[in-house]
């Protein structure tokens, strides 16, 4: 069996047998949850609701403000308590609107029960359907956070012909996808066909790694057997299934195109320009609840895992859920637990308190004990960073130059390539922290030229 | 004897040719400056801090010339230069107030409470990043950014982790205020000696949690001058610093955390 993958890379501890034989279970929705306005890519929402209103589940709470934003949904009924910052996985607090649950789960009567059958969605125009996926603010739900709407809607002269459905889950320890892969094959597979009507693409590419036999064996054989919302067989697009070493990162965008297509996205360019779209898998599956359910994206799969938790599981979360009330559902935490990263472990963020709420683009929730921070030594040039850089950067140089305030140098050096994957710092012999360093160098970078143009 | 002669010779020939071409060169190609420029150049202080805006003191002196900026333009040289430069284009400008830097908080290493144990790079840009170190996501991250980029070495780390800036050598430059990715350097004129030494937007409880001296907008201030002081955002705020009188003071200094008060001469 060939299996596909890209040049260099990373191969840290997968982790993954703490959860992957878990099925996903649904935790009960809080007394209260916080729902940020900004879970995306792109400029916080706009609130449409105020202090005291009754909200239904499903309600559009935030309308998307700009071309990268995305509208945010409640994810329970009950009364807005007040609209305020409040802190959020990014670090810094933005401004959420905090729900009384009145557990009583009214919905909107614009959600459908049940699905609308194949000849109905089969009607959809691509136009109808991108309305749909806007409405229902979905966005990719890998982690970035971008807007899937945007994503769907190439520009007219960039023909798209391959769509590439993202089964990798490279990072180490999440099983969110895999577990969601084994659930849900119809509706990730259907959902895949939609994004193809709206973005033209004629043929879908499913990459899993092969760390995820089942999902892969059952991918195999439901792309055969899952009906299309494609009436007339000429129109349908080419299903195919993918084999992927199992590398990190192996699920980022350019990455995983390399390994599928072979094609290299060129420097600061978008899959568009390559002729591609990569979805996440969940991000799919959102794709057919927004369309054939008008059902917005208000609960996501999390990973709950790591040294520091009682009982690691997949879960069901609605989004706003405080991250203390999912970790309790797990049997809590350990005593002598003390870090706590929101995201994958690779590149997760680290939170110093559990009083977060569950995002759109939270994929795990990982608690651990370390015994103290590594050490960090001066660089010994040893080149294993440039050796391992998937974007085939050279980090060390990228920090030093950050580091004396040389942007423009940096720049040229292409900084703005760094994907922040963290290999660089995971290989590092002398613990430098090589990310820190590139995400300083561009968001200065990045500042500086808003600046000018502004 | 006549060995040394001949390259005397040579040598001297060739050394006259080359200073005739030099002359020549100098005649024709000669560029005509503006001899204002050099004159505002000597006035102006070298230090090619850049906080008018222009690449160095030359740059700025050129600008003056041409009219593009205005001859008060340099902060560092303060109202002294002006007067000079002004002198030397024979106009008039007003008087400048001098500023000076000041650090709008008092999150104190003992004050403001940290979030954990931060391992990550030792400057305030990277801490922002993630949040800050600080359960407060407002105040100063004591990393010493400021104090590094001070070209005037005005600036000072103290021991309680907060920045010291000395009112001598600050020259109102402004690179501090840039450099901060907070916010909590702002320049103000030398005489105002009332100022609100908080940024926490945050609601009182949530303020009071993070920092012992943080503003919580209660008010006393306001009651004390209720023409001169606001409450906006959870934090109060000097709206017009000619209202508050010395009779406003005693009042103005109940306040209970000491977010708002006098600058403090050590």
């Amino acid at each position: 069996m060939k299996r596909h993958t890209f040049p260099h890379g990373i191969h840290p501890p997968e982790l993954k047998h703490l959860t992957e034989s878990k099925d996903i279970e649904t935790v009960p929705a809080p007394e209260t949850l916080v729902i940020p306005l900004h879970q995306h890519f792109g400029k916080p929402a706009k609130p449409l609701v105020e202090k005291g209103d009754d909200i239904f589940l499903g309600q559009k709470i935030a309308e998307s403000d700009g071309l990268f934003s995305a509208s945010v949904h409640s994810s329970v009924s009950g009364k807005v308590k007040s609209i305020d910052p409040f802190s959020h996985p990014g670090g810094s607090p933005v401004p959420a609107v905090t729900v009384i649950n009145d557990g009583e789960d009214r919905t909107d009567s614009k959600i459908l029960k049940k699905e609308m059958s194949l000849e109905e969605v089969a009607r959809l125009s691509s136009k109808e359907i991108l309305e749909k996926v806007k409405e229902a603010g979905v966005v990719g739900m890998g982690g970035a956070a971008f807007p899937t709407a945007v994503k769907l809607n190439p520009p007219s002269d960039k023909p798209i012909d391959c769509f590439i459905l993202n089964g990798c889950e490279c990072e180490p320890m999440l099983t969110a996808d895999d577990r969601l892969m084994q659930k849900y094959p119809h509706e990730i597979i259907k959902g895949a066909e939609l994004a193809c009507k709206a973005t033209g693409a004629k043929r879908i590419i499913i990459g899993i790694e092969d760390n995820k036999k089942k999902a892969y064996a059952l991918f195999c054989q439901q792309v055969k057997n899952c009906p299309s919302i494609f009436l007339s067989e000429s129109e349908r697009p080419f299903r195919e299934v993918a084999l992927l070493k199992t590398k990190y990162p192996q699920g980022a965008e350019k990455n995983l195109i390399y390994a599928l297509l072979k094609r290299e996205v060129p420097r600061g360019g978008l899959p568009f320009d390559v002729g591609t779209v990569v979805q996440n898998v969940a991000t799919s599956k959102a794709i057919w609840d927004a369309v054939s359910r008008n059902r917005p994206l208000y609960e996501r799969i999390v990973t709950v895992s790591g040294s520091g938790v009682n009982e690691t599981k997949n879960v069901s979360v609605r989004i706003g859920t405080p991250i203390y009330h999912v970790l309790d559902f797990c049997g809590g935490i350990k005593e002598d637990a003390n870090l706590l990263i929101i995201g994958g472990p690779m590149m997760g963020i680290v939170q110093w308190t559990t009083d977060v709420p569950v995002i759109k683009g939270t994929s795990g929730i990982i608690t651990w004990k370390v015994s103290q921070a590594p050490l960090e030594f001066s660089c010994i040039r040893c080149s294993r960073c440039v050796d391992h850089c998937p974007m085939r950067l050279v980090p060390t140089q990228l920090a030093k130059l950050v580091k004396y305030d040389h942007l423009s140098e940096a720049e040229s050096w292409g900084i703005l390539d760094c994907v922040e994957c963290g290999s660089c710092q995971y290989i590092c012999p002398s613990k430098i922290p090589l990310v820190q360093w590139l995400r300083l160098g561009k968001t200065k970078i990045i500042s500086k030229k808003r600046k000018k143009s502004a | 004897m006549t060995n040394i002669l001949w390259p005397i010779i040579t040598m001297g020939a060739l050394g006259l040719l080359f200073s005739i071409g030099l002359v020549l060169a100098y005649k024709k190609l000669r560029v005509e400056e503006d001899p204002r420029v050099v004159k505002i150049s000597e006035v102006l202080p070298q230090a090619n801090c850049g906080a008018c805006g222009y690449s160095g003191c030359r740059a700025f002196a050129e600008a003056v010339v041409k009219g593009e900026a205005s001859p008060n333009g340099c902060p560092v040289g303060g109202g002294e230069a002006s007067e000079q430069i002004a002198d030397i284009l024979g106009v008039k400008v007003e008087d400048t107030a001098k500023k000076v830097a000041r650090v709008l908080c008092r999150g104190s290493l003992e004050a403001a409470k940290d979030r954990g144990f931060y391992t990550g790079i030792s400057t305030c840009a990277a801490a922002h990043l993630i949040g800050g170190n600080k359960q407060c996501s407002f105040g100063c991250l004591g990393f010493g950014d400021c104090a590094r980029a001070c070209p005037f070495d005005a600036i000072e780390m103290g021991k309680d982790g907060l920045p010291v800036i000395s009112e001598e050598k600050c020259t109102a430059c402004g690179i501090c205020v840039e450099e901060c990715p907070r916010d909590i350097i702002e320049l103000y004129p030398v005489s105002q000696d009332i100022l609100v030494f908080c940024r926490s937007r945050d609601k009182a409880a949530l303020s009071r949690k993070f920092c012992k001296n943080a503003c919580i907008a209660c008010g006393i201030c306001v009651r004390a001058c209720p023409e001169g002081i606001i409450l906006e955002d959870n934090l109060a705020k000097i709206a017009d610093y000619s209202k508050i009188k010395e009779e406003h003071i005693p009042a103005i200094e109940k306040c209970p955390t000491k977010a708002i008060g006098r600058i403090s001469q050590e």
